[in-house]
């Protein structure tokens, strides 16, 4: 085993960081607009250089590198170390961008891709409905052909769009096929989210916040999106969402967040004085076993991409063992705070204290690792994902429509 | 960037694995268990011609990873031998300037001479009436390198029945000291015996849960097999989220001594400690899977579940390395 990426990579990392430094960071004067020039000219410098956007072609915005998974870690720590903006974030990267480029036509990819990598497209993820969550091929917005066939005419309602407020645009599965088989009547649109057909509402999460994290629903009521828009064929909308990025998509930088939560609750032990306590400290190196298998299994799941093996079933625990380890976290973090969990955090729903910020900001973490137990497919629906695809058990017969 | 095995790694687990299913399947287990030897002679010679008694050794090109892996399918198969003791004073004794010592090497690296492990805090020794020499790691009195024959035996009935331990006395001067408790290699020997174990857990509670998993397809109830029924996947996809992403614990702890990092102490403690509990839940949890079944002497689970309750307490409970490991953290 070797956990140095070796001398090819340090090389690049040596370029990476000259790269940065002459670049990086922008001048301390600079604000507002301003700054937000830099870091889109910085951006784009970086891309040029076949840092950023690697997995895209140039026609489209991208730096159409080779995969590389290494490179691509390597950028990674140096951009991170750097505190370098990466690539924009979001459903548009994470979803929207790798399902084109698999299954969108020639105009999708020319209209959206580099708006996307440019930041000024954000899109809305529209699967889940009042009725439709973990249950989603049971979607049940319609879409319909407009007299001339050239438009989708969608009917219906999306709820829990992470980001909805913001978003300019929404990837979303609509019945196009009433009568068809669940799974075959459904079709993947993209739509543009300014225009009079849509309302959207936000929804005030658990933690208060209404602001840019929030989720809402929006309601569909004839609102059009042009046929070229569809992505895929009609009806195999279902198939075209289960399209995934499949390359330098291990990411050990990617991980690492638990790593960080949790010297920031070893950190909330010795801020409130708990430290010394046998029980604590046992409690803390209990929840690090954890932490560390996730880290190292990332660590493997990383090396295996780099050769192209397959890591078997470690792969699909991931989500639910940050999930666990999370909520570990949080319950210990309760216990840590006491009585500073009476207080709301900063800014949290616009009626938090301000200034700077207590042990009390906790109960963001607390109340989060909640969201994390349902977001992106609910636990109940990654331990089933689990003991079907990776035990090889019997598949539950109600069940075909997971997420 | 490598951090999964290769195929040369996965061809030593193979050898061992198919080496153990010859020698010892479930009925020699069951037999051993039921009779009053220390020791299984075929199962430990058959394990020793694949010369993987000097891993450890410093020339091998091997390393405590290697040792790890086979250890973890010991652990799997239940065998009995005191493997990890074997591999430690290969370790030991190579690395020592004793030249007596030394004479031992080729006889243990070979198997035909048996070394068990002492725990310097532990009044038993598993395997002690088949040993020739102990192997007595103790952190705060160095390691030492004592005669079977230098020492007192007496047997006790066992409850982990693939590992049947003796109570052992021996005298603080006997045999020969091997490293000094401020030599930086007991530390080291005392580290390794940890990560090998944690490798012995891992192995047993992927047994355990792939037991219950063939357990679940194949057993019908109201109509169906067992592992449909989601109370039942649900708890299956616990076992093996436990179980599964703790393996990279295992490596991370064997790589970390073999490069010397400097976390290498700390990664055997979390890697002992944390396994050591995966190990006790799965077989409760593969108990509870199997019904009735589980509970029966004849289909043998308890000998996981006996062999996780002394992989535990074996060398330090979890408890006790998590606060060593929150010690070296320095929180
Ligand atoms: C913070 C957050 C952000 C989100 N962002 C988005 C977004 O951007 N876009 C979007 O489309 N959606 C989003 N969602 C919605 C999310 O995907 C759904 O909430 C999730 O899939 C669960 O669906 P549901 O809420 O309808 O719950 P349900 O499906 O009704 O589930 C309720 C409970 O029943 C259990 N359950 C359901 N079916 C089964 C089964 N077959 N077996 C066992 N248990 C079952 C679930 O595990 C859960 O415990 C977000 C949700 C959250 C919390």
């Amino acid at each position: 085993m070797d956990l140095s990426y070796g001398e090819a990579a340090e090389a690049y990392r040596a370029e990476v960081r000259a790269f940065l430094s002459l670049h990086w960071p922008p001048p301390a004067e600079l604000r507002g607009p301003d700054l937000k020039a830099f870091v889109r000219t910085f951006r784009a410098l970086a891309t040029e250089q076949g840092h950023l956007y690697r997995a895209i072609p140039k026609q489209y915005g991208g730096s159409e590198q080779p995969v590389d998974v290494i490179r691509a870690q390597v950028i990674r720590e140096e951009y991170q170390r750097a505190r370098a903006p990466m690539e924009v974030g979001g459903n548009g990267m994470n979803m929207t961008v790798p399902t084109l480029l698999e299954k969108g036509s020639e105009e999708q990819k020319a209209l959206f891709i580099r708006a996307t990598v440019e930041g000024d497209y954000i899109w809305g993820q529209g699967y889940s409905e009042p009725g439709s969550g973990s249950d989603l091929a049971s979607v049940r917005t319609r879409g319909e052909l407009s007299a001339d066939g050239s438009k989708w005419i969608i009917n219906g309602q999306k709820i829990w769009t992470s980001q909805g407020m913001q978003a300019t645009h929404m990837f979303m599965l609509v019945r196009t096929e009433p009568d068809a088989p669940k799974h075959d009547g459904i079709t993947y649109l993209l739509i543009d989210l300014d225009q009079p057909g849509i309302t959207r509402r936000p929804i005030r999460q658990m933690t208060g916040e209404e602001g840019d994290h929030t989720f809402c629903e929006f309601f569909f009521d004839n609102a059009e999106t042009p046929v070229s828009w569809q992505v895929g064929a009609r009806g195999q909308g279902w198939y075209v969402s289960r399209t995934t990025l499949k390359h330098e998509r291990a990411s050990i930088g990617g991980a690492d967040g638990l790593g960080r939560q949790f010297a920031k609750l070893v950190e909330l032990a010795k801020e409130v004085g708990r430290i010394d306590e046998p029980l604590v400290r046992d409690r803390l190196a209990q929840i690090e076993g954890f932490v560390l298998s996730h880290r190292y299994s990332s660590y493997r799941l990383f090396s295996c991409a780099a050769a192209g093996e397959d890591a078997g079933p470690v792969a699909l625990m991931m989500k639910l063992l940050l999930t666990e380890t999370g909520h570990e976290m949080a319950l210990l973090a309760q216990e840590l705070i006491g009585e500073h969990g009476f207080v709301e955090p900063v800014g949290a729903g616009g009626r938090g204290h301000r200034g700077p910020r207590g042990p009390e900001k906790w109960m963001d973490q607390i109340m989060g690792s909640l969201g994390n137990s349902i977001a992106g497919g609910a636990s109940n629906i990654q331990r089933n994902i689990i003991g079907e695809r990776g035990l090889g058990l019997p598949r539950d017969l109600a069940m075909s429509g997971e997420r | 960037m490598h951090f999964h095995l290769t195929p040369e790694q996965t061809a030593i687990q193979d050898a061992v694995r198919g080496t153990l299913a010859d020698h010892w399947p479930m009925e020699r287990l069951h037999a051993f268990a039921d009779g009053a030897d220390d020791f299984d002679r075929a199962s430990w010679d058959a394990l020793m011609a694949l010369g993987i008694g000097g891993l450890l050794a410093p020339d091998s090109g091997m390393g405590l990873l290697e040792a790890a892996l086979v250890c973890e399918i010991a652990g799997e198969a239940a065998a009995p031998g005191p493997l990890i003791g074997q591999l430690l004073a290969v370790a030991a004794v190579a690395c020592s300037g004793d030249a007596a010592a030394k004479a031992h090497l080729d006889g243990l690296a070979g198997g035909t001479k048996v070394a068990a492990l002492v725990d310097g805090g532990s009044a038993y020794v598993a395997c002690a009436r088949a040993a020739d020499l102990f192997l007595i790691v103790d952190r705060a009195a160095g390691v030492r390198l004592v005669a079977a024959a230098d020492a007192t035996i007496e047997a006790v009935p066992a409850s982990d029945r693939s590992r049947p331990v003796s109570k052992v006395g021996v005298a603080a001067d006997a045999g020969t000291a091997l490293f000094a408790a401020s030599d930086p290699m007991t530390a080291r020997l005392a580290d390794a015996a940890l990560v090998l174990v944690a490798a012995d857990a891992l192995g047993g509670a992927q047994k355990v849960t792939d037991m219950s998993v063939a357990y679940a397809k194949e057993r019908e109830q109201f109509g169906q097999p067992i592992g449909r029924f989601q109370g039942l996947k649900h708890q299956l996809a616990h076992m093996a989220l436990d179980v599964e992403p703790a393996r990279a614990l295992v490596w991370y702890a064997a790589y970390a001594w073999d490069s010397q990092l400097p976390d290498a102490p700390r990664a055997a403690a979390m890697a002992k400690a944390h396994l050591c509990d995966v190990y006790v839940r799965a077989t409760r949890a593969a108990v509870a899977a199997h019904g009735g079944i589980g509970y029966t002497w004849e289909y043998g689970l308890h000998y996981w579940f006996r062999r996780a309750a002394f992989d535990r307490a074996w060398l330090g409970s979890p408890a006790a390395h998590r606060a060593r490991a929150a010690a070296l953290a320095g929180w």
